[in-house]
């Protein structure tokens, strides 16, 4: 298995007709990501990139079962978007647009929960299943297949870690990044929760950041319940205080969500901490030998 | 973004928050009309600039008649204020605030601010008014009343009853706070605020309360919605070459090192400023092209960061994913030719097309163009390169 998207994933792209939604979705129908669908209102019962368009989700999963969604909606109808797909029953959310007010999700969020739907994002890269489906704007190629889960608040920094597992003899199984945003809607605990049970994954790359206590958490949640290895990074070390960096969630607000509390937190809960981004790769191998040797 | 104080008072007296009279000055003769007008036999000069701490720095005066208004505001503008919350050589003052001076029987602290953790709004009040909320916090955390309000029930009476009794006022007291707590709650929704602050929140000898002071921080990505608090944006106010980055689609915040760094994605590009400084040099700036990087916005990163006559050196650290980084390489070239790079250029590519992203570098020849295995070696380089030509 894996976890949460697979071979098998029925994937419907909301925005499917933008600019940005046609460039993702042919790169992740090239991957081999089973997309039954699009979305772009106005434009139902037209053929885009040889995918049937819809003027609703609705009606595009009961037309093709679709039971994933990829969104690429502008920010000021991203949430709306969220929305819309918890309604018509999409049971995984996966949100890429940039921008969307921090009030839109709080209150989508709250929303989908009560539909049982789960959303990923926004403001991230998406999911990858490797060798299986790529739901997202990542570049598939870097993420070999193998038994190493990555869960990752960034891009880029998913990208490099992904290739320095790779480039250590391993490989990932599912890779998720959860976005930079203030109030995200699948957290660090929440998918270590599903590698652990994952058969497929045998050790966690854990990618944080500056601003908010999500690490924190997940520090004390790996202590109590995940026995699989962990190799964690945290970006922002010499970031200043105060400062947005980037990421509209990553900034340190009074002395609350330095990268030294975090790495603090997780050190005490027994994790192994690279200090620098470019040993990401090898402490989790390192780990892994260590595991397998025992 | 952050708004100042005059305007964050007409924002709020709008939705019907209580607060002093008042009006914004940019002379001394115009301060003088100002106090004229408000009516009072006292009054209070502060300093408008985007900065907490003024009282402290000389930000705020009292004056007992308008030549004191006259004289106060002179010596006030163009003095440069430097407060506990200012970075560098602080803040110039360019704007007044003249405000009637009124008597106080007691002070409080009122805020509103997200709480990520439960991912709603929490309103925090305190009896130690006047006060900065983070000393408080730390030295007496028992002493700050934190009422959550989940967006699905709103403000409701009895979130209004736990901050009542919690700051000990009396039934007629309460009353009167609510008359401010109702409008504040509701202007911070509707404006899509980040961040509410009344330091200090003053109960008159009369029983009413009423703001003394009001700081408001706003979404930005919400502000396409907001056309009318946009507008007040003070670019005066903010770092210019983040200001004009922001124009380009670029993040950059300039930090006090010699090494500046040129990034695609956020994560990746303050790991890079981590990495500079583990290998022993000093980050000049994080700088985060986007995850679209072109050979375009590498560009206007070069000018950017080649403003800051620290630098010594640059490092640029691309994983083309989407972006191509032949493409970049060419950026790069290109880049060369049009600014005038003085410093040495550490490359580092990786990812799509980083192959032949190494070809084009290194049949361009250039001998200022260093490329880099890894992020590591990268790292190395830049910072070798820094020290050497500072050296």
């Amino acid at each position: 298995m894996s976890i949460l998207v697979h071979k098998e994933s029925r994937v419907v792209v909301q925005g499917f007709t933008g600019k940005e939604g046609t460039f993702h979705a042919q790169k992740c129908i090239d991957y081999g990501t089973n997309i039954v669908a699009g979305v772009t209102p106005g434009k139902g019962g037209q053929c885009h990139l040889g995918k049937p368009v819809y003027n609703t989700v609705e009606e595009a999963v009961l037309s093709t079962k679709a039971n994933v969604s990829m969104i690429f909606v502008p920010p000021a109808y991203a949430a709306d978007a969220i929305l819309e797909a918890a309604d018509a029953g999409i049971e995984l959310i996966v949100c890429i647009t940039e921008g969307i007010p921090v009030q839109d999700i709080m209150y989508a969020k709250k929303y989908i929960k009560s539909k049982g739907s789960v959303l990923i994002g926004p403001n991230c890269p998406g999911i990858i299943t490797a060798g299986e489906a790529k739901i997202g704007i990542m570049p598939g190629f870097v993420f070999k297949p193998g038994r190493i889960g990555v869960i990752s608040k960034s891009g880029t920094l998913t990208y490099e870690a992904a290739n320095q597992v790779v480039l250590a003899g391993m490989g990932i199984s599912t890779a998720v990044g959860i976005g930079g945003d203030p109030i995200i809607g699948t957290d660090f605990i929440d998918l270590l929760k599903l590698f652990e049970a994952d058969d497929a994954t045998d050790g966690i790359v854990m990618i944080g950041e500056i601003g908010g206590e999500l690490e924190i958490r997940a520090a004390e949640y790996i202590k109590e319940h995940v026995t699989k290895p962990v190799a964690a990074f945290i970006a922002g070390q010499t970031a200043p205080k105060g400062k947005r960096m980037g990421h509209a969630g990553a900034i340190i607000a009074g002395s609350k969500g330095t990268a030294q509390e975090k790495i603090t937190a997780l050190q005490e809960a027994g994790e192994k901490v690279a200090m620098s981004p470019a040993r990401i790769g090898s402490t989790i191998a390192e780990l892994m030998k260590k595991s397998n040797s025992q | 973004m952050n708004i100042h104080e005059y305007q964050a008072k007409k924002l709020l007296h709008f939705f019907g928050v209580k607060v002093t009279r008042g009006s914004k000055a940019s002379s001394p003769e115009e301060a003088r009309l100002k106090a004229k007008e408000i009516g009072s036999e006292n009054w209070v000069v502060k300093a408008q600039v985007h900065a907490g701490g003024r009282g402290k720095a000389g930000g705020i005066k009292f004056a007992k008649s308008l030549d004191e208004v006259f004289e106060k505001s002179e010596k006030m503008l163009g003095m440069t204020l430097k407060t506990h919350q200012t970075v560098g050589a602080g803040k110039i003052v360019r704007k007044l605030y003249i405000q009637e001076a009124i008597d106080i029987e007691r002070e409080y602290y009122l805020g509103i601010v997200l709480d990520r953790r439960h991912e709603m709004p929490v309103i925090m009040a305190s009896t130690a008014g006047c006060m900065d909320i983070e000393t408080v916090a730390a030295e007496t955390p028992e002493k700050i009343i934190k009422v959550g309000v989940d967006p699905i029930t709103g403000l409701k009476g009895y979130h209004l009853r736990k901050l009542g009794y919690g700051l000990k006022l009396t039934n007629a007291e309460m009353k009167e706070f609510n008359k401010i707590m109702i409008p504040l709650f509701e202007a911070y929704q509707k404006t899509d605020a980040s961040l509410i602050e009344i330091n200090p929140l003053v109960l008159k000898p009369d029983g009413e309360f009423i703001a003394l002071d009001a700081k408001l921080n706003f979404d930005d990505n919400a502000l396409f919605r907001h056309p009318e608090i946009a507008a007040m944006r003070d670019e005066a106010e903010e770092d210019a070459a983040e200001l004009e980055a922001g124009k380009y689609g670029l993040s950059y915040v300039k930090l006090d090192g010699n090494v500046g760094c040129i990034v695609n994605g956020a994560g990746l590009a303050m790991s890079t400023m981590d990495i500079i400084k583990l290998e022993g040099g000093e980050p000049a700036n994080f700088l985060d092209v986007g995850g679209n990087a072109s050979a375009e916005t590498v560009a206007r990163g070069f000018e950017l960061i080649l403003r800051d006559k620290n630098v010594k050196a640059i490092l640029v650290n691309i994983f083309g994913g989407i972006v191509r980084c032949d493409r970049i390489a060419n950026g790069i070239l290109e880049a060369k030719r049009q600014i005038d790079v003085q410093v040495p250029v550490i490359v580092r590519l990786d990812g799509t097309n980083a192959v032949e992203a190494g070809e084009i570098l290194k049949q361009a020849n250039i001998r200022q163009i260093l490329i880099a295995a890894d992020l590591q070696d990268g790292a190395k380089k830049a910072v070798q390169s820094a020290e050497g030509v500072s050296a």
